[in-house]
């Protein structure tokens, strides 16, 4: 009895405490900066996509300094686990929260039902709601730039690419490449092999290998792991890495790679909600928004073929040059984007067959 | 085709059969003396990330086998001693020790992960000069060539000698055996620590030679797959190391019928290594009879007899 007795009177101060805090809480609102949370479904040290969201989220803490606190989740399944996870941030105080992987959409959504008032913004995914945003960067731009690097450093005019699965976003990078390639290199032709995974380090590299073996002297990936570009390295050829640099695994084979730079997107959103003008919408932020970028040229790529790339670069940035414009043909040659015109954003995010120059056949 | 084409598919088939091919032998032991280790998947990423770690700091490859051996071997003892001081069961602490590894190898990566090593190529100098077969036989990394000499001296081990009926007898009926006069614990504990060991030294030739880095889970399901392979080749050495090397030369094709422009669906032939292998080794071993002459007859179960 006594023991239940001191159990109750030690709830009753704990609860008295309790929202005591709250209450200052409440009363220091104002001065409060805003929670930023952030979830990722792998390790900040995987040096590919969790890796660059990081460095977005320490970005945006360098830009809006005391405004912002932020937090992260690393390791988040995709599905039950990612709800609970997101469901804790919000009622953790956090006001706006970035889930970083397309396996979160669902869950998301789910989680901003319950908490009206916290701000989601979700990457890669195309469902949104009053308090969901959805955001990507045109990795396409710089796939259209590494396929030129790619077309002018080749000597066996035959280039290579490690895919995961034969889904629009990694078709429409590999056409991009292509269209990259053959803009410099009218010869130039790509070799696609599937892993059916989006991380194995050793089929990956077995993959690029295969591909090396056939005459291949310049590798790229839409695969998560160095694999590919370990396996250039060994092979002495050229390879251009995905996500973030990748020149440690490959010192004289890594050329550049296509990188995400989420930053920018970041601080704006925060800052958005931080001056109320937030409103839900679909960010596919390109060069020009500088949402993306080349990591830096390998020494082995000589000055023309930078000024080839920068220019280009720069073309694209400014909106003059647009990597699906036409005229562009489909692999048994017939027109599908005519002169003068370029492909809409619909278009581009179903693409589902290959443009010239890539050889094989898409799988179904 | 030409040669060269070939060779180089015959050189693939040897460099991704190898880790299954070393672990599978590992296991075959094991189960030999009667105990079933579900642990494979968790040893290999202990004995990757592990010998990773040293040969990161030490900047030799050899050093970092050490590690990866004795990482795979400690994890194995720690099964042991669950399973044969406990008596807990053999397929839930097998599988105990998967989950271990898998969080336990992630958790000290963690700061790894990005990094890398200098690769080192090994070739032996004259023979890999010869045409075809330099290629493909001599020019491959040391492993490859002491995981062919494991195998060898494994098959000899059953075949030939009397530590090999041994162990055998122990598998078989450990009552008997200790009714003999042999230690079946000593035994088992010798078995199941051979077969850490040999997994460590699979985790750290993928992350050591195969692809010189560490990421979380890098074995991708390979432990599993060495697991099935002792089975289906009815635990018997010769037909583990062909459905290593079949496994291996079945996944190099689904990348090789890829880069010739086939148009099958590439998730279709991504399925090609594991029906083919299943096949081959069930239809090798159809035969009941013979299944029961190789199959430890006390496979996975504890053994409680006097210490």
């Amino acid at each position: 009895m006594f023991a239940i007795r001191k159990y109750c009177l030690f709830k009753v101060l704990i609860i008295g405490l309790l929202s005591l805090g709250f209450s200052t809480i409440a009363f220091a609102k104002d001065h409060d900066p805003l929670k930023v949370a952030f979830v990722y479904v792998g390790p900040t040290g995987d040096a590919g996509w969790t890796y660059a969201h990081d460095e977005a989220r320490k970005y945006m803490e360098s830009k809006l300094g005391k405004q912002v606190k932020t937090t992260y989740v690393e390791n988040v399944a995709e599905g039950a686990d990612a709800e609970r996870v997101i469901t804790e941030l919000a009622r953790a105080g956090n006001k706006l929260i970035f889930t970083t992987s397309f396996g979160y959409m669902n869950p998301t959504l789910k989680v901003a039902k319950k908490f009206p008032d916290v701000k989601f913004e979700h990457a890669s995914g195309y469902k949104r709601s009053k308090n969901v945003g959805t955001y990507f960067d045109r990795v396409y731009q710089g796939r259209y730039l590494t396929g030129m690097v790619a077309g002018l450093m080749t000597k066996t005019d035959l280039l290579g690419y490690v895919g995961s699965f034969p889904i629009p976003e990694v078709i429409r990078g590999i056409n991009a490449f292509t269209l990259g390639a053959r803009a410099v290199n009218p010869t130039a032709e790509v070799k696609v092999v599937w892993v059916s995974s989006w991380y194995d380090p050793g089929k990956e590299s077995e993959a690029a290998n295969t591909m090396i073996n056939m005459g291949v002297d310049v590798v790229t990936q839409h695969t998560d792991s160095p694999g590919p570009i370990n396996a250039a390295e060994k092979k002495g050829v050229y390879a251009i890495g995905y996500h973030s640099d990748m020149s440690v695994y490959g010192p004289k084979a890594h050329l550049t790679a296509t990188q995400h730079n989420w930053g920018p997107l970041y601080a704006a959103k925060a800052k958005s909600v931080l001056d109320g003008s937030w409103k839900s919408e679909d960010v596919w932020g390109g060069l020009s928004d500088n949402a993306l970028d080349l990591a830096p040229y390998n020494k082995a790529v000589p000055k023309h073929v930078r000024a080839v790339v920068d220019h280009a670069k720069s073309l694209i940035a400014q909106g003059k040059l647009h990597p699906f414009a036409g005229p562009i043909n489909n692999q048994s040659g017939k027109q599908m984007v005519p002169a003068g015109k370029a492909m809409t954003d619909g278009e581009m995010l179903g693409m589902k067959w290959y443009v010239e120059g890539v050889q094989g056949k898409l799988p179904k | 085709m030409d040669i060269d084409f070939i060779a180089n598919i015959l050189f693939a088939t040897i460099r991704m059969g190898t880790p299954l091919l070393i672990v599978a032998i590992g296991e075959l032991v094991c189960e030999k003396s009667g105990v079933l280790n579900l642990g494979q998947e968790g040893m290999m990423l202990m004995g990757a990330v592990v010998g990773f770690m040293i040969a990161f700091h030490t900047d030799s490859l050899f050093i970092g086998f050490i590690g990866a051996v004795t990482a795979g071997a400690l994890m194995a003892l720690l099964f042991a001693i669950v399973t044969m001081h406990f008596y807990a069961n053999q397929v839930a602490t097998g599988l105990a020790l998967t989950i271990l590894g898998v969080g336990l190898s992630g958790f000290m990566g963690r700061s790894y992960v990005g990094e890398a090593l200098a690769s080192a190529d090994f070739q032996i100098p004259l023979l890999s000069s010869i045409p075809f077969f330099g290629k493909v036989l001599f020019s491959h990394d040391l492993l490859v060539y002491i995981s062919i000499g494991l195998a060898v001296a494994v098959y000899w081990f059953f075949k030939s000698t009397r530590a090999g009926l041994v162990v055998k007898a122990v598998g078989e009926s450990p009552e008997s055996a200790q009714s003999l006069g042999l230690s079946v614990l000593k035994v088992r504990y010798l078995a199941i620590v051979f077969g850490g060991a040999m997994a460590g030294l699979a985790g750290g030739y993928l992350s050591l030679i195969d692809t010189p880095l560490w990421a979380e889970n890098m074995t991708a399901g390979r432990g599993w797959i060495a697991l099935a392979l002792v089975v289906f080749a009815s635990w018997r050495v010769e037909r583990a190391v062909f459905g290593a090397y079949l496994f291996g030369f079945m996944s190099i094709m689904h990348l090789v019928l890829q880069s010739f422009g086939l148009s099958v669906s590439s998730n279709l032939l991504a399925t090609l290594p594991y029906v083919a292998t299943v096949v081959v080794l069930v239809l090798l071993s159809r035969n009941q009879q013979r299944i029961k002459l190789f199959a430890p007859m006390s496979l996975g179960k504890s053994f409680h007899g006097a210490h």
